[in-house]
């Protein structure tokens, strides 16, 4: 039978939900095709990841466990993933659209030989046969796309897919023996400055308070006791993050994250297309800038015309008030 | 040294597209700007080049005939020393076989450092710099926001979720330039002046040699989603307490 390949992506020892929507992209196109899904596990001591992996409904964990793969450098883990692929015989290889999956998944399309779509946002039925669907210029447009060669290779935009539920069962876990070749990837890591917080990530938080160039060097100020106060993730415009105010694990556009919260705070944000692309299909946008005339307003749900280093502090005092 | 760069052009984002009536691309009079993220994959490769002797710097374009005309204008202009454009028709091509143009351009160039924009604005795949590695062989450092080279290697500091990653890539290698890898220059007037003279020459895709010129992905269908209406205007915070507690019902 036909299988889908999942790429589970973990940190510290954990799996990112991101991937848990990957694997909800797998239910609906195995159920749409009949294939069935296994995932991969790639990384050095990633035992406990494959371990919270088993009662995803998926037919096998693979794992490959490797101190060549400790990190996720694209030549080495997109030769064992295809090795993999073509070892358990997928047809469909799938992954979230972080940065891990847009710098990997390519090179497991040439490996096997498969056309790839980017960002997947939806399964459509197209004249053409079953078919992907993707945003394109920014979200103006959706492309229905198909991919024409057997062996299939996507990236999902996990806003788009709600996170898979965990439905029991016990999936096999399997070691797979990873050969990453890794003398000639010619690629070496050399370090990785994280950014440190204690805040819900980004694609995972119901509430995110973004803060744009109007917020100039006062932006941590802003935003972090109204974040505090709602336990949300921060989030930033591209100009925040070119100005040097958020660091770029803060950005949310078109190059950024793409996210969709039930409430978004956008806070002296002018609301353009690359910034809307990434976060206009939050449930709630609540606008809030010096000038009534920005387009934020256009697709806020609540808009106020204020300035923001007034405003949000009197927000922000008044919900604590309000939580006790 | 040699530096190969890209040179897409792409509609102005700003721009209101009517998708063409077979529904597979845009059509019609849309502005049409150099894709910003070339912009910053030139600017990375006039930099290089400013900086030691014997870098020549080549920039590639693919695309319908207006191409060649961004190439001149957006590339040879500031400063790159000569243009390759493919002539290929826009909507009949898909990143799999750009990458696969690109490596027929490769093994006729032999390039030390191939520099491509992370994604471009139209298509938005993020996917070319990627296909063309793989095709080759080669490293990549993707998405990058700083590029050091250091003997045969390039340092190369990299805009990851979570952070910043640092990764070294032995030369030759494909580089995708991020926005924040610098700010890319104007062309000054001697700039233009000199580009007119600048050598650029044309080829088919038939003249590289690839095995064939089908896409793997086609688009089928375009459309616009539907739009996200405005909601209201609230006068003060009390105002949108008592909206986001009572109608919307989210805090
Ligand atoms: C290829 C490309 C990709 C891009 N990708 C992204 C992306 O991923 N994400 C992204 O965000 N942008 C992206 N951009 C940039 C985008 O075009 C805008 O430049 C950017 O979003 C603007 O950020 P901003 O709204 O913070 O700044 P501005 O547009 O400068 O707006 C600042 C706003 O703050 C308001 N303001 C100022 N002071 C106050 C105050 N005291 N109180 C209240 N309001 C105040 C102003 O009225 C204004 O609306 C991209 C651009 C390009 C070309």
């Amino acid at each position: 039978m036909s299988k889908i390949l999942i790429v589970a992506e973990h940190d510290k020892g954990i799996v990112k939900k991101v991937s848990l929507s990957a694997v909800a992209f797998a239910r609906q196109w195995a159920a749409k095709t009949g294939m069935s899904y296994d995932i991969a596990v790639l990384g050095q001591n990633v035992g406990p990841v494959a371990a919270a992996l088993t009662a995803y409904g998926a037919g096998a964990i693979h794992v490959a466990d490797h101190a060549d793969l400790a990190h996720p450098l694209a030549p080495t883990w997109a030769k064992v993933l295809a090795d993999l692929a073509l070892d358990i015989g997928a047809d469909v290889v799938v992954a979230a659209a972080t940065t891990l999956g847009k710098d990997i998944l390519p090179r497991v399309a040439v490996r096997l030989e498969a056309g790839m779509a980017s960002d997947v946002i939806g399964i459509v039925q197209t004249k053409e046969g079953l078919g992907l669907r993707r945003p394109m210029w920014a979200g103006n447009l959706v492309g229905d796309v198909i991919i024409t060669t057997d062996t299939k290779v996507l990236t999902v935009r996990a806003a788009a897919f709600d996170a898979a539920e965990a439905t029991g069962g016990n999936s096999p876990i399997k070691a797979f023996a990873a050969q990453p070749d890794a003398a000639k990837s010619r690629t070496r890591f050399v370090s990785f400055d994280g950014v440190q917080s204690t805040r819900p990530d980004l694609a995972e938080a119901a509430v995110i308070v973004a803060g744009g160039r109007g917020l100039k060097d006062k932006f941590n100020a802003v935003t972090e006791p109204l974040a505090d106060v709602l336990g949300a993730a921060i989030g930033a415009s591209r100009a925040a993050v070119d100005d040097g105010f958020a660091p770029n694990d803060y950005q949310i556009g078109q190059t950024g994250k793409v996210v969709a919260p039930q409430l978004y705070f956008a806070i002296a944000i002018s609301g353009a297309v690359q910034h809307l692309a990434g976060m206009k299909n939050s449930k709630v946008i609540v606008a809030i800038n010096k000038n009534g005339d920005e387009p934020i307003f256009k697709v806020a749900d609540y808009g106020l015309v204020a300035d923001a280093f007034s405003a949000v502090p009197e927000l922000t005092q008044k919900l604590k008030a309000l939580r006790g | 040294m040699k530096i190969l760069v890209s040179a897409k052009r792409v509609s102005d984002p700003n721009a209101r597209l009517q998708v063409a009536k077979d529904g597979k691309w845009i059509e019609g009079d849309v502005e049409y700007v150099m894709n910003y993220f070339c912009e910053n994959a030139i600017e990375c490769a006039l930099q290089i080049a400013e900086s030691q002797d014997g870098v020549e710097t080549v920039a590639v374009g693919i695309g319908d005939e207006d191409t060649a005309r961004f190439i001149r204008q957006g590339a040879l202009a500031r400063g790159i020393d000569r243009g390759i454009y493919v002539a290929a028709e826009e909507s009949e091509i898909d990143s799999d076989l750009i990458a696969r143009i690109y490596e027929g351009v490769v093994h006729r160039e032999r390039p030390d450092i191939v520099l491509i924009g992370k994604q471009a604005v139209d298509g938005d795949s993020n996917q070319v710099g990627q296909l063309l590695a793989e095709y080759l062989g080669w490293p990549q450092a993707t998405f990058a926001s700083k590029v050091e080279l250091q003997g045969d290697e390039a340092i190369v500091t990299r805009e990851v979720d979570g952070g910043l990653e640092v990764i070294a890539v032995s030369l030759p290698c494909v580089i995708t330039a991020d926005l924040r890898l610098n700010e890319p220059r104007y062309a000054s007037l001697a700039g233009i002046m000199k580009a007119k003279k600048k050598p650029l020459e044309e080829l088919e895709i038939d003249d590289l040699d690839l095995d064939d010129a089908d896409p793997k992905v086609k688009v089928v269908a375009l459309s616009t989603p539907s739009g996200r209406k405005a909601g209201v205007l609230v006068k003060d915070v009390d105002e949108l307490i008592a909206k986001l507690r009572g109608e919307a019902r989210v805090v």
